[in-house]
């Protein structure tokens, strides 16, 4: 979301500048431009702004989400809690940090392959491309059900290719939790590559061609032309990349929903954010500090894209 | 789902209610966005009824299942013709009607709803959003025993609910394969375990367990704690008046312990389904879980052969106390001011009402003595005859304690103590009074 938004601004920005120059602009124009302008901010106020603060006000009270006279304030009370007495907090971290470092070292690497491969106009390159971006469409409950159908103990295709279907050596890929959160990222991995995939597809394209001539005329071989060339001219694909790499890693919650509701070894902080605020097990205030700890670490990578896709507007 | 857009679109269709649903939905959606479109849903349900002379009553039933639905549905034509008042019925997914109750609760709620005994009543009942039912209860209360009554009184001493059916948890197994192998239903947790021994060596998963859900583990925890400590304990400690850093908590996950090696060790990985599926196959011995167990069972000649026992006795109070969850309805703050809301729930507390909703759904037992038991299999009247037996009927742990108690604490501690036996009560004592205290 917050990628289409500041494109958009940055466009806006740009379209704006000649009118400037101008220094001219009716009353009508600024009617429009005010009303462009505002629409946006106000929903953008409404629906983000608003409840994200007034979430991070609640993650410093004890609240039973009755009437508003129950609110009692609770200082960092809350947030003692997460870090002290809550066991599933940090081994969600844990989660957190091995899923994006699994994302970045595994699943996006694999959808720069996939590009590149695709990218070559083998025969059914068409086909390939939709085959490895279906996942990304899929719904949450039809992915439950694909892996379900893959890793079940008694009758999953991966115990019955391994042998050991209906056995007691039979791995239990979503029970165990030794196992099942790398079962969970490969099944991450499974989407999130062919989104990464689409991305550098575009991003390829994108690439002067001429370039990759001058690169071969100057004697370079595919895998120089590569690396030297045509990935740094990727860059601004690349920050994207880098960006949802990171984001997706931190709101990963899908998967492990479907599996066991994000208990048992597959706790991450979103899982634990929605256990805690949505449903009969609320607890407004841990909820919130949950959701203000994510919001802050969700922040970093955020703050990094929006500096540099801002940055690059000034140097041009 | 398409209730709930009727429900959306006369929430939008009511502007004096506008603003208040819009105030509520902003106010809550600053914690749970995800929920805002379900929650104006709940709120705007009803349609302002008490006005005016017409003896109209409307009902909130979270039974949005195909048969229950059509149970209630059977139920309120039959007080339709009965008493002439105007029944309008509202029903919303039930995962929904549970999560959003707080908030359904506070916006506009029917004059009657289906709900259960339990902690979450009373605890509605002492923020003065139920109105007490003790006048109904002067018609109805002979026919109910002392257990139900009991479960149906708020903290304050009044009445609240009125019970329609409730299903006990307890071991199922197979008759023939019992029979077969020679076993007998163990009296003694000595017994229990002595048998389960003998049921390893002949190869079986002595007792059956799943709990990748989390939640089917309770049910265990849930006898063994009142077994050893008593059902007065269970209540206390669900209410959180009994701390969890004691001996007597400690003692439950000790006995467990021996327990332990003979459920089924794939269990966190397994729905309480897949359980099912292992006991229809005789692959194991015995299952604790509701008696919703046998819905699960579609092969007649299955179905027939699945027999029942109460947990056995361990310490204290022999098999007094069951656990059997019970269903019924409450009446809101609002349905108090409305006789014939009263009359429907005195109603459904008659054998009479609670025979037209076992004539559509006969998967649970009716509470009310004198409803009719002729067409019940053997397994039901065993499952009857074991409750109305019961001196006191607890309801679950989720149902007992503080719902964050039992989703966001029990769960993990159960899963964490079925994957290595060990569970620290001091942790679970300093979540209990943080939860406790928010509320």
């Amino acid at each position: 979301m917050s990628t289409s938004n500041t494109t958009a601004a940055g466009a806006q920005s740009t379209a704006r500048a000649p009118a400037g120059r101008v220094r001219r602009m009716s009353r009508r124009d600024k009617w429009i431009l005010g009303f462009m302008v505002g629409v946006p901010t106000l929903i953008q106020l409404v629906l983000v702004w608003i409840p994200t603060l007034l979430s991070a006000a609640l993650s410093f009270t004890r609240w039973n989400g009755l009437s508003l006279a129950d609110i009692k304030g609770a200082g960092l009370e809350n947030y003692r809690f997460i870090a002290n007495d809550y066991p599933p907090f940090w081994p969600a971290v844990q989660h957190n940090v091995l899923w994006l470092v699994f994302l970045s070292l595994i699943a996006t690497p694999l959808g720069l392959l996939l590009a590149i491969l695709l990218d070559q106009n083998i025969r059914g390159t068409r086909i390939y491309q939709s085959i490895f971006f279906t996942p990304v469409m899929l719904s949450l409950a039809l992915i439950g059900v694909i892996w379900q159908l893959f890793y079940n103990r008694d009758s999953g295709l991966l115990n019955f290719l391994l042998g050991t279907a209906g056995t007691p050596q039979a791995v239990d890929w979503f029970g165990d939790s030794s196992v099942n959160i790398w079962a969970a990222l490969v099944a991450a991995t499974w989407r999130h590559a062919g989104y990464v995939m689409i991305l550098y597809l575009a991003g390829l394209k994108g690439v002067d061609p001429t370039l990759r001539e001058a690169a071969q005329i100057d004697g370079a071989n595919a895998t120089q032309t590569f690396f030297r060339v045509i990935f740094p001219a990727m860059r601004p694909v690349n920050v994207i990349v880098i960006v949802i790499t990171v984001i997706e890693s931190l709101r990963a919650f899908d998967i492990v929903y479907v599996i066991n509701r994000g208990t048992n070894g597959l706790e991450l902080i979103s899982a634990l954010v929605i256990q805690n605020l949505v449903g009969e097990g609320q607890v407004i205030g841990v909820g919130s500090a949950l959701a203000v700890i994510l919001l802050v670490i969700s922040l970093v990578p955020i703050t990094f894209y929006l500096s540099r896709a801002f940055g690059k507007d000034k140097e041009a | 789902m398409s209730m709930h857009e009727d429900a959306l679109r006369r929430a939008s269709s009511q502007a004096g209610l506008d603003r208040r649903t819009l105030l509520k939905t902003l106010g809550v959606g600053a914690v749970a966005m995800a929920g805002v479109p379900l929650l104006a849903g709940c709120t705007g349900g009803t349609a302002p009824s008490a006005s005016g002379g017409a003896k109209t009553v409307t009902f909130g039933s979270g039974s949005s299942d195909e048969v229950p639905k059509a149970a209630y549905k059977a139920v309120t034509d039959a007080f339709e013709k009965k008493s002439g008042a105007k029944v309008s019925t509202n029903v919303v997914p039930h995962n929904d009607f549970q999560n959003k109750i707080n908030t359904y609760l506070q916006g506009s709620p029917d004059d009657s709803f289906t709900w259960f005994a339990g902690y979450r009543m009373q605890y509605y009942a002492d923020k003065g959003l139920l109105a007490p039912i003790d006048d109904v209860w002067e018609k109805i209360g002979g026919n109910y025993s002392e257990a139900l009554k009991k479960a149906s009184t708020g903290a304050d001493g009044k009445m609240y609910l009125v019970p329609n059916y409730n299903y006990p948890w307890g071991f199922f197994y197979r008759k023939s394969l019992w029979a077969e192998k020679g076993y007998q239903v163990p009296k003694t947790f000595d017994e229990l375990t002595a048998l389960s021994k003998k049921m390893q060596g002949d190869g079986l998963i002595p007792i059956e367990f799943a709990d990748k859900d989390g939640w089917p583990a309770m049910g265990t925890f849930d006898y063994l704690n009142m077994r050893l400590n008593g059902y007065k304990f269970h209540m206390d400690l669900t209410a959180h008046k009994e701390s969890w850093d004691q001996k007597k908590v400690s003692d439950v996950f000790d006995t467990w312990k021996a327990l332990l090696p003979y459920q089924n060790p794939n269990a966190l990985g397994m729905t309480w389904q897949d359980s099912a599926k292992n006991l229809g196959d005789k692959k194991s011995g015995m299952y604790l879980l509701g008696s919703f167990l046998t819905q699960q069972y579609t092969d007649k000649t299955v179905a027939d052969d699945i027999d029942f026992f109460p947990f056995p006795e361990i310490a204290m109070e022999g098999q007094d106390a069951i656990e059997a969850p019970i269903d019924g309805l409450l009446l809101s703050k609002k349905g108090g001011q409305n006789q014939a809301a009263k009359d429907f729930l005195a109603y459904l507390g008659t054998p009479e009402g609670q025979d037209v909703y076992a004539s559509v759904d006969s998967a649970n037992i009716a509470t009310a003595k004198g409803a009719d038991t002729s067409k019940f299999s053997p397994l039901n009247k065993k499952m009857a005859d074991a409750i109305s037996n019961a001196k006191s009927i607890s309801q679950f742990f989720d149902r007992d304690a503080l719902p964050a108690m039992a989703n966001n604490v029990m769960i993990p501690a159960l899963q964490s103590f079925i994957k290595d036996g060990n569970v620290d009560v001091k942790n679970l004592e300093a979540q209990a009074k943080s939860l406790y205290a928010a509320q």
